[in-house]
């Protein structure tokens, strides 16, 4: 368990750190809490020839409220978001869904951006970031791009970051008029990989659900407010179309009952 | 939570000697913190190594079963750094296959030799100038293997069909044994009725921070091996390692360093690795060193056996079993690794637990399947016993319709029976289980557990109390594997019996005690007990004791008993050193006596001064005496040898060989232990929450309280792991799937509750301060008693550990209706299929059946068809070699892969198979792909089965059914952009439509 010879260099600057992707190309990852990428190293799954730290770059170092979102920059770690004291009432459901992020000696590292980037389908912040509809910035030497989440993510791992790219920032869409956040998960013990995980958005016109941990990327449903039989139909159809899959701790079963009888339990909470 | 403090309780009178009034039974905080905390520990790996010595990583088998065709070293031996590379020709020249238990011509050598057995099995050794360089050369090792059909249930091992591991033996069944005690058929057939059950233990450990640690020599001169290890015992390991090295006992130098990161009885597992590194060190011409990573010791170091039992009792309507009938089959994995199959004759003597019954049978079957081969783990193979035993008590409860605590009291054995010789023959030395169980009912509030319940339910909740009664065995009798033989084999062989310890305590010339213990202690805190139990006897303080637990075979007094197992150390290890300091205390009695002309009975050891009972006002000071026996042996008694250093060894006289009837006495003393569990589970989660955790303990004399509790909170902390997830999963293929701690689960801080702790002290007769082992008794207890309170909870019988909020939720019924139109469902992997992977599905593709048929056939076309595909070469008529790198997301593995074309139906359809292999693992796949014209292009469906084994099957499972979607996906993508004649399919909405269709099966 130990990594395959990598060279590495610390970045200073965003701008320092998309020029040094660009000229390494696909060879060079970037490395930020390295929570996912120091583990893979060491079990080399991942074997890149070079690491850009982009950890101590101040520029990338932000969490801010601007245009109408709770913009993250790549070098800010999951509790830097989770202790923002304004954090309840500015996107209440990161402040919901942080403290399932694994323990805190974990997030005290791990970013945001970080989480986002590597896609794992049962993550809480991807999970956050679709339920949301927030953004992500890619910046590149050759300039900027947004991305919807949902064009973000493509598959498990699999994002839309092209070689030369860095997930700069996501946005967090700040606390919608009148819309009411839940949360929920279930997995082996606290702080493991979701099993489920799921995220309600209810406002006076809509349910939304969003699940993690099924398919191979989080998964949001939209309905208008259906209660009811109709809303258990609903939800029952969600389910299967995850394709859920069973794994040694848990079966495709076990998670569509979970993503049926939760999702209710959360629209509710969320609705009242 | 409230903790109950020890409660005495007056047991068997011990020898007079046993009830020092000093430090031992009280709660002294450990001598060996100070050195952990203030970063003085000191661990195998943080020990500094000699110039040179080399470092090594090992090649191990991706496959369950194979042959191993060929080894190619050569890449390896040329990367810079490295040293050598040891395979299985240089082990078979230098070695000799490792002593096995039971009569059967099964070799087991420390690597393997032409065929690998289990996943993880070493291949071969590289040795270099550090580990990173060691793990670049794995990387160039070429194996060629030829994959053999795996088994890994027990009982499908057993069919006459089934592939057999060890062609020599001929069968999978190594042993096999029948055991009468009483007239167990004749109780069968008068039963009023019999009640019975059949459970599945499964494969756990009790995984220690630290792994294994060797660092080997091999001094040249026939100087033998010189080797430092955490190998933690016990140590009749030691004569097996120098036989299987071809050197006597005193040319194999074992070392273990002061400080442990735990064991829990897996680094008896060391051994192998020992052998393994002494002929690496040998072939490198260096000294060696490896540190086993938490992947090698999760696949490949040890497991407890799983065990599939059928137990039956014969009951009065009353409850009361008047015989019981055992059909055990325990599965060692691919070897009978000594002291294999001890999980099975450790608790041989006492299959009749805490119960009164004298009748009983019991069938024993020992099968081989193509797993890690199993070993000591914490509980040995007690957990297995008691998930049978104390499972079976609560269905004769439920079936006859009775308090399950009535029908364990009526069964118990009674306070005034002791000591009690079971049917099988264990002496129970000591016990009041009537006691102990009615201080678990007190103060563990069952009265309250009970309300809790009953209200739980009015409300539809579900809630749930379970029960255990366990008897806790230590100190093993070293004869007790020899039941496995007939008895004619035992003659044949010779006698083998007791649990052999030793200790030495010596006094230096300014009266410093140093006392040397053969224990290799794995983080308990012996040191603190040992300083405990001498102080008291030489009227010192603790801190004036030094004691050194580092064992070194060829300075230290051992035998093969010594080592950190059975819970041999406050009985057996504590004991010996009380024993020995006496020896110490009477030399020094002596010469007191002499220099006061006083009679050496009257001499009194307290307060560092050492005095006559009659003249307590002359007082001489400790060292003054002791000295005496350095500065000026000319004033000693007359015929008092000089210095003062006394080692004792002693074995517990009640620990026999078996006899012609199979009779054992497994252990020298016997503790008990009384659970009681209340759990509430969540009807929408399936999660087991434990509402209360009881346990009550009687382990003879405690020797100080804190370390027993934390005893007991430690080994609870793993029933319950292995209770409610721990548990080694492997593929039907043998693949292995747990290889990491995100795989392998392990209860963390947050999962365990605070239990409630009870003792009471019923002293052991057999051991000389009256003390019993008590740290395995909650591996045993916990995982039943959890289950027993679940079973309560949920009103059903057959529960298989672990259990999984997954498992609950089946288990509760809630069904799974469907959707409301019907889809073409997801294909639902089987829960027991490994990592068989199998997908079916179609995607349109913008081109006609006989362009995209085409792109299949041609191999330039076909090497831009498969996803990361650098190469390939035409080998033969439709069969390719190709050079694959897998990507998803950040992971990459490189693949040498075969790709083989069949079944050719142009251009309707064919069969494609593939297969290769990585430093990753091996992978291979077979599938059926057909082709029909749809409009301008082309349905193409597929049919795909995969299996992943090795490293990605170990520590990706939860990927794996994504990752093969994205390959297939990059697959047809990529098929369907050739066949349409390059870019013309716009990517996005291909892959939007791909999308759409992958999954949906036929």
């Amino acid at each position: 368990m130990k990594p395959a010879a990598f060279d590495y260099i610390r970045a200073d600057s965003a701008q320092e750190t998309v020029s040094l992707l660009a000229r390494h190309g696909e060879d060079a990852k970037v490395l930020a809490g390295g929570q996912s990428l120091m583990a893979m190293l060491n079990i080399r799954l991942a074997q890149p020839a070079m690491l850009v730290d982009i950890s101590r770059c101040q520029d990338l170092d932000y969490v801010r409220v601007e245009n109408g979102h709770l913009a993250v920059g790549a070098a800010a770690t999951q509790a830097s978001v989770e202790t923002r004291a304004t954090l309840a009432s500015e996107v209440p459901l990161l402040a919901l869904a942080l403290p399932w992020i694994s323990h805190f000696q974990i997030r005290n590292r791990g970013t945001v951006c970080g989480s986002v980037a590597h896609a794992d389908p049962s993550a809480e912040l991807p999970l956050c970031l679709t339920a949301l509809q927030g953004e992500v910035v890619l910046r590149s030497q050759s300039g900027r791009r947004v991305l919807k989440a949902d064009d973000f993510f493509q598959g498990m791992l699999m994002t839309a970051v092209r070689p030369g790219e860095i997930v700069e920032e996501v946005r967090f869409p700040l606390q919608q008029q009148g819309a009411r956040y839940a949360f929920q998960e279930v997995s082996m013990r606290h702080g493991d990989f979701a099993i489920v995980a799921l995220a309600a958005v209810v406002s006076d016109s809509a349910i939304e659900l969003t699940v993690g941990g099924v398919a191979d990327r989080p998964a949001r449903k939209r309905w208008a407010r259906i209660s009811g039989d109709d809303l258990d139909t609903a939800l029952n159809d969600f389910a299967w179309e995850l394709e859920a899959q069973s794994d040694g701790h848990a079966s495709a079963e076990y998670r569509r009952h979970l993503v049926r009888q939760l999702g209710r339990q959360l629209i509710q909470k969320a609705g009242t | 939570m409230n903790q109950i403090s020890p409660v005495p309780v007056e047991g068997f009178a011990a020898a007079a000697d046993a009830a020092p009034a000093g430090y031992v039974g009280k709660a002294l905080p450990r001598v060996e913190d100070a050195a952990l905390l203030t970063g003085r520990g000191s661990y195998a790996d943080d020990i500094g190594v000699k110039p040179g010595t080399l470092h090594a990583a090992i090649l191990r088998s991706p496959h369950g079963h194979a042959e191993i065709v060929a080894i190619d070293s050569s890449a390896a031996l040329a990367l810079p750094g490295v040293r050598a590379v040891l395979t299985g020709a240089d082990v078979a020249a230098w070695s000799t296959p490792f002593a096995v238990g039971v009569k059967q011509p099964m070799e087991h050598w420390s690597m393997a030799i032409e065929r690998a057995r289990y996943v993880g099995e070493p291949v071969a050794v590289v040795m270099a100038e550090s580990r990173y360089i060691a793990e670049d050369a794995l990387e160039l090792i070429k194996v060629e293997y030829r994959q053999l059909q795996a088994v890994v249930d027990p009982e499908a091992a057993l069919e006459p069909s089934a592939p057999v591991l060890h062609v020599a033996v001929g069968t999978n069944l190594v042993n096999e044994r029948h055991f009468s005690y009483g007239e167990p058929a004749a109780a069968f057939a008068d039963a009023a009725r019999t009640v019975s059950i059949k459970v599945h233990y499964p494969r756990n450990s009790c995984t220690p921070i630290e792994c294994f640690a060797v660092v080997a020599e091999y001094l040249s001169g026939d100087e033998g091996y010189d080797v430092m290890s955490n190998f933690q015992g016990p140590f009749a390991l030691q004569p097996v390692m120098a036989r299987s090295l071809k050197v006597g006992g005193a040319r194999l130098r074992l070392r273990a360093p002061r400080d442990s990161g735990g064991s829990f009885g897996t680094k008896q597992a060391v051994s192998t690795y020992i052998v393994l590194l002494c002929l690496a060190a040998r072939k490198a011409g260096a000294p060696v060193k490896w540190i086993e990573d938490r992947l090698e010791h999760l696949q490949a170091s040890v497991a407890s056996t799983n065990r599939v039992t059928t137990i039956e009792a014969a009951v009065t309507p009353d409850g009361e079993v008047t015989a019981l009938r055992y059909h055990q089959i325990d599965d060692c994995g691919a070897y009978l690794r000594a002291p294999e199959p001890a999980t099975f004759y450790r608790m041989h003597g006492m299959l009749t637990g805490a119960y009164k019954v004298r009748n009983l049978e019991v069938h024993n079957k020992v099968v081989l399947t193509n797993k890690t081969p199993s070993g000591l783990v914490r509980g040995f193979g007690g957990p297995q016993v008691y998930f049978a035993l104390e499972r079976l008590m609560q269905r004769i409860a439920v079936e006859l319709g009775l308090d399950p605590l009535d029908v364990i009291s009526r069964n118990m054995i009674g306070a005034d029976a002791f000591p009690y010789r079971a049917p099988a023959g264990s002496l129970y030395d000591s016990g009041n289980y009537q006691l102990s169980m009615a201080m678990a009912v007190e103060h563990g509030g069952l009265a309250e557990l009970k309300a809790r319940r009953d209200q739980a339910r009015a409300e539809g909740r579900l809630y749930g109390i379970g029960y255990a009664a366990v008897v806790e065995p230590s100190i093993s009798n070293m004869g007790y594997i020899t039941t496995a033989l007939t008895p004619a084999e035992r003659a044949k062989a010779g006698p083998k019996n007791g649990a052999n310890t030793s200790a030495t305590v010596a006094v230096d010339a300014l009266g410093s005690v140093s006392v040397m213990i053969d224990s290799v202690p794995q983080g308990q805190g012996h040191r603190t007990v040992v300083a405990q139990v001498v102080a008291d006897v030489l009227g010192l303080e603790p801190s004036d004791v030094l004691v050194n637990a580092e064992l070194d075979t060829q300075k230290d007094g051992w035998s093969i008993a010594a080592g950190n197992y059975s819970s041999r150390f406050a009985g057996a290890v504590a004991g010996t050193v009380h024993l020995t300091a006496i020896e110490v205390r009477d030399k020094l009695a002596r010469i007191a006596a002499s220099i006061l002309s006083v009679p050496a009975a009257d001499i009194v050891f307290e307060g560092r001064k050492v005095f006559s009972r009659a003249d307590p006002a002359t007082k001489l000071p400790f060292h003054r005496v002791a000295g005496a026996a350095h500065w000026s042996p000319a004033s000693l008694p007359e015929g008092m040898a000089p210095g003062i250093r006394e080692t004792v060894f002693w074995t517990p006289v009640q620990l026999e060989a078996p006899d012609d009837n199979d009779v054992i006495n497994s252990s020298a003393a016997y503790g008990f232990v009384f659970d009681i569990c209340a759990v509430e589970v969540d009807k929408v989660t399936g999660q087991v929450r434990i509402d209360r955790y009881v346990t009550s303990h009687d382990a003879g004399r405690i020797l100080n309280p804190a370390l027993a509790d934390g005893q007991i909170r430690g080994a609870f902390a793993q029933g319950l792991g292995a209770a409610l997830m721990e548990h080694f999963d492997y593929g039907s293929d043998g693949s292995f799937k747990s290889g990491t701690f995100a795989d392998y689960l392990v209860p963390t801080a947050c999962e365990v509750p605070e239990p409630v702790i009870v003792h009471i002290e019923t002293l052991s007769p057999f051991t000389p301060l009256g003390a019993k082992g008590l740290g395995e008794g909650n591996n045993m207890s916990t995982p039943v008693c959890i289950a027993n309170a679940v079973a309560d909870a949920l009103g059903v019988a057959d529960l298989r550990l672990p259990l999984t909020p997954s498992k609950i939720h089946a288990l509760l019924g809630a069904g799974d209706p469907p959707p409301s139109k019907p889809r073409a469902a997801a294909p639902v992997k089987a829960p027991q299929g490994g990592h068989a992977l199998s997908m079916s599905g179609a995607v349109e593709l913008p081109a006609t059946p006989a362009q995209v048929y085409a792109v299949l056939l041609d191999p330039d076309a076909l090497v831009k068809v498969i996803p990361g595909c650098h190469a390939l070469e035409k080998v033969g008529e439709n069969h390719y070699r190709a050079d694959v790198t897998i990507g998803i997301g950040l992971v990459k593995a490189r693949y040498a892969a075969e790709i083989r074309l069949s079944d050719l139906d142009p251009p309707h359809g064919l069969a494609l198979g593939g297969k290769g292999v990585s430093s990753l693992g091996a992978a291979e796949g077979a599938g059926r792909i057909r082709l029909e014209a749809a409009g301008a292009g082309t349905l193409l469906s597929y049919d795909y089965s995969a299996a992943v084994s090795g490293k990605v099957a170990a520590v990706g499972g939860r990927m794996l059914e994504g990752a093969a979607k994205i390959v297939l996906r990059q697959l047809f993508e990529q098929l369907g952009r050739q066949a349409g004649g390059g870019g013309a399919a716009p990517k996005r909405s291909l892959w939007q439509r791909i999308l759409h269709a992958l999954g949906v099966s036929k």
